[in-house]
């Protein structure tokens, strides 16, 4: 059989894409389990040398991350179940042709897709709000995603009629056939944009930087930049051993945050897969 | 009257759009009318309507401000490096994988590569600035393995904008593709078969094929992209500035953010905010024209 060149070529350059891909977190990963000595020496690349879970144990005893942490699980809890059931709700009420003024609420979102006030008076009004430096900040602001919105209103706008139809002959109104009758059947759309939603939280720096100001508020994610961008821990001071201990433990205790940041993201990815490669999104996108 | 009943009939589903409205109105449009204090000299305490006009004053001081060349530039040169360097990306990372239509290979790369996309951005800046470090992060350490001085990229200007441009590759191709794979996977094979039995290579079916097949698609993710030129991420370029690269890492969102919110001139920066609004609007409503009439593709 010949081999095609460019098969050859394309798997090649492939499987360059998943080394580059792979290989930030397998270091982070070492070094993270690594004896300081060796990650002084420069000695670990992709395996964990001296084996040790000590930065670990060190990283989650931390006070400002255990809060941190339990703030980002907080604010992803919270804000993916008020996110997920507006925007499900407002998809599927779209989704209704006998909905009235559907075509102008529809226009409405697709021109605030293209245009925006800006950062500056979308601060103010979260201002104005009163949400600054509050929890509201990290989740209400960003409750909404108009693409979100679309996309479900594209699932609902397929689902099979003769549900809704049976519904109405049971006498039950718009609000009992959504929450009865569709929602139960929509389990693999709400999960994946559910999903979207807690990652985009749980990631999220910005909102953090510009609406809260206490640390006793501080996502992960904040944090982590503290840590490991802006040098600001105190902690990372901390000297441990002699000999270019400080900068070693400084290094490390940099890296391990950042596995500990990424790591739900990291567990949670294969679900996201599983029901993201089930097709609904794509085709949802499609239309 | 029939209005009325319409909207009686229309209750319930109106009461389920209700949240998503309200959300959309006070934190989509208000901000829109929000830009008017680009025109006053907005001051809190006196709010919005009481502040004084001032007309075009702050758009003036804005383009007459010695630092406007450069963080245009800076701007502008993130832009382009965006729609040339990263926008390709993920369309070869689409066709490469359709060399392997429905193997176990196909999808596991794809599967590897969309995950940097949902890691935060402070996270992979974290990791850049380790990995560059001159003390002992790991592109140095390999530098010096093959006999060289170790770099310290991050206080050179001169590697700030390829450094942006591949951590945006390395975040956001794989996801991209994705648009690109599901155009890709609609073509008709039946045109392979055909063009197989003419003797076709599969480069030459890639020429032929493949590629005319794709151009909608990537001709309206190109004028998205050109809408966008101006609208480098906040995030990142925040992260990976620092003082020492200001001359190239200074752009608008990270100079609104100063002014604005770190140094509160809220009107000054909300113009700011505006004028750069009107740029991308203008560029993507020429890109689109461009488009209509060079092939009939358009957005509208």
């Amino acid at each position: 059989m010949k081999v095609d060149p460019l098969k050859t070529i394309s798997a090649i350059i492939l499987c360059g894409v998943v080394v580059v891909t792979l290989f930030p977190f397998i270091h982070l990963i070492a070094i993270s389990l690594s004896r300081d000595v060796y990650v002084l020496r420069g000695d670990v690349l992709l395996w964990p040398k001296g084996f040790t879970f000590k930065m670990y144990e060190y990283v989650l005893k931390q006070d400002n991350i255990k809060l941190a942490f339990k703030n980002s699980t907080f604010y992803v809890l919270l804000g993916t179940f008020i996110s997920l059931l507006f925007t499900a709700m407002g998809g599927y009420a779209l989704s209704r042709q006998e909905m009235i003024f559907r075509k102008f609420f529809t226009m409405l979102l697709v021109f605030a897709l293209l245009f925006s006030g800006g950062m500056i008076p979308t601060f103010l009004v979260v201002k104005t709000l009163g949400m600054l430096n509050t929890i509201w900040a990290m989740i209400i602001p960003g409750a909404i995603s108009i693409w979100s919105l679309i996309i479900m209103r594209t699932f609902f706008s397929e689902f099979p009629k003769e549900i809704e139809e049976s519904g109405r002959l049971d006498g039950l109104n718009d609000i009992r056939i959504f929450i009865y009758l569709v929602l139960p059947l929509s389990k693999a759309v709400l999960a994946t944009i559910g999903l979207f939603y807690a990652v985009g939280i749980w990631d999220d720096f910005f909102s953090a930087l510009i609406y809260l100001r206490e640390e006793r508020l501080f996502p992960l994610q904040m944090v982590v930049y503290n840590i490991v961008i802006s040098n600001m821990d105190p902690n990372a001071n901390m000297n441990m051993l002699s000999s270019g201990g400080e900068k070693i433990v400084s290094e490390q205790l940099k890296y391990t945050t950042i596995v500990v940041a990424t790591v739900p993201i990291v567990i949670v990815y294969p679900f996201l897969q599983k029901y993201f490669a089930k097709g609904a999104l794509i085709g949802s996108l499609k239309g | 009257m029939i209005l009325l009943s319409k909207i009686n009939r229309s209750k319930y589903l109106l009461l389920l759009f209700l949240p998503a409205l309200i959300h959309i109105i006070i934190f989509k449009y208000i901000p829109m009318f929000g830009v008017v204090i680009s025109f006053k000299d907005y001051n809190l305490f006196k709010g919005i309507w009481a502040s004084s006009w001032v007309g075009l004053k702050y758009f003036k001081m804005f383009v007459n401000n010695p630092d406007f060349f450069v963080i245009m530039n800076n701007t502008f040169m993130l832009g382009v490096y965006k729609l040339v360097f990263v926008f390709p990306a993920p369309i070869i990372l689409a066709l490469l994988m359709n060399e392997f239509p429905l193997s176990w290979f196909k999808r596991s790369v794809q599967s590897v590569s969309y995950l940097p996309h949902f890691i935060s951005t402070v996270v992979i800046v974290g990791m850049m600035l380790n990995f560059l470090s001159p003390s002992g992060g790991i592109i140095n350490v390999m530098i010096s393995w093959l006999g060289f001085k170790p770099v310290n990229f991050m206080i050179h200007s001169e590697f700030f904008r390829p450094l942006y441009a591949l951590s945006e590759i390395w975040q956001h191709a794989g996801w991209e593709a994705i648009i690109y794979m599901a155009a890709l996977s609609g073509i008709n094979p039946h045109l392979y078969e055909a063009s197989v039995m003419d003797g076709a290579s599969r480069w030459k079916q890639m020429i032929y094929i493949t590629l005319p097949s794709i151009v909608p698609v990537i001709v309206i993710m190109w004028i998205l992209s050109i809408g966008h030129v101006l609208d480098v991420g906040f995030v990142k370029v925040y992260l990976l500035s620092n003082p020492s690269i200001l001359n190239v890492a200074d752009v608008i969102p990270t100079y609104v953010y100063r002014v604005g919110l770190l140094e509160g001139s809220y009107s000054y920066a909300a113009a700011i905010g505006l004028f750069t609004g009107i740029i991308s609007l203008t560029l993507i409503f020429t890109s689109n024209w461009i488009s209509r009439k060079t092939n009939e593709t358009s957005l509208w």
